[in-house]
């Protein structure tokens, strides 16, 4: 494992903002598009980061997204102030939301989005502290050439 | 199909992207308008037919690398939102028709819905 440091950046996201929500998934799509990765790891580490952004806009107060991009490996550590998420493993189930109503009306709360994050990650970590916040860090290897798409 | 083949078939209008028709290769069609279905299940290529105009649809289109997105019932964003698609270069186009008949129009043309393995 090369460990050398290519790129890193922090970005942050202000819970409740649903119109420029996604902005700091966006900055990490252009980045990676940008540092010439295959479009199908672009994709994958997109999706999971914009998953993990947008549960901050709907259920935390604030948070950041940590970029770091070695030779090897693509991470992001998306940390939040919030509620917390008190059953992980409920959380982490396909169809579990506690989604309002005005989060649906955004097109969100199917309960896809934390399974989502794992299926599009090699590695994914959650821990949560009830009143405190949430802490995801994601992982996606791109040595060997491995452009592997989540879809296939 | 491009996408400029759908705009001609199915008399759209044009709200962002122009340039970028003539090369848009449609793959399959997804008509959702929950944004959480679309990043769990989309592939590359889709063209999203939706009701929904708020910006998370430009983000969700621009992430998953889809073709386009077709708005039903002449439905149009606000313009930060066209905007925001130009930049991030997601073509958008609207129809007037709702969403079961400009569906049924796309498959007579040839077109087909997205299948999850
Ligand atoms: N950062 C977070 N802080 C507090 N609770 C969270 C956080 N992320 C997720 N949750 C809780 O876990 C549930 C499941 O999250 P998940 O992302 O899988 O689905 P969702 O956000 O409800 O819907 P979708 O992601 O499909 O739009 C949420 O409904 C919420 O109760
Ligand atoms: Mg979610």
């Amino acid at each position: 494992m090369n460990d050398n440091v290519v790129f890193s950046q922090k970005l942050d996201v202000e819970g409740g903002d649903f119109i420029r929500g996604g902005e700091s998934s966006c900055r990490i799509l252009e980045i990676l598009k940008e540092l010439a990765f295959p479009p199908a790891i672009v994709r994958r580490a997109g999706i999971a980061a914009y998953e993990a952004e947008m549960n901050i806009v709907m259920y935390a107060d604030r948070g950041t997204m940590d970029l770091k991009v070695t030779p090897d490996r693509i991470t992001i550590i998306i940390q939040d102030e919030g509620p917390g998420i008190e059953d992980i493993e409920l959380a982490m189930q396909e169809g579990y939301s506690t989604a309002t109503d005005k989060i649906r009306e955004m097109g969100f709360g199917a309960g896809m989005g934390l399974p989502n994050i794992k299926k599009n990650s090699d590695e994914m970590e959650i821990t949560s502290t009830v009143g405190r916040g949430t802490r995801i860090s994601i992982v996606i290897t791109t040595n060997g050439g491995d452009s592997r798409d989540a879809d296939r | 199909m491009r996408l400029r083949d759908i705009v001609e078939a199915v008399g759209a209008s044009v709200l962002a992207g122009e340039d970028c028709l003539p090369e848009r290769e449609i793959t399959t069609v997804s008509a959702c308008d929950l944004m959480s279905d679309v990043l769990a299940f989309a592939k590359p290529g889709i063209l999203l037919v939706t009701g929904l105009v708020n910006s998370q649809v430009i983000r969700t289109a621009a992430i998953a690398h889809l073709s386009g997105v077709i708005f039903v019932r002449g439905k149009q964003p606000n313009t930060e939102t066209v905007e925001l698609a130009k930049k991030m270069k997601v073509p958008l186009l609207s129809s007037r028709m709702h969403m079961f008949e400009l569906c049924s129009e796309l498959s007579k043309i040839g077109l087909r819905g997205t299948r999850t393995e």
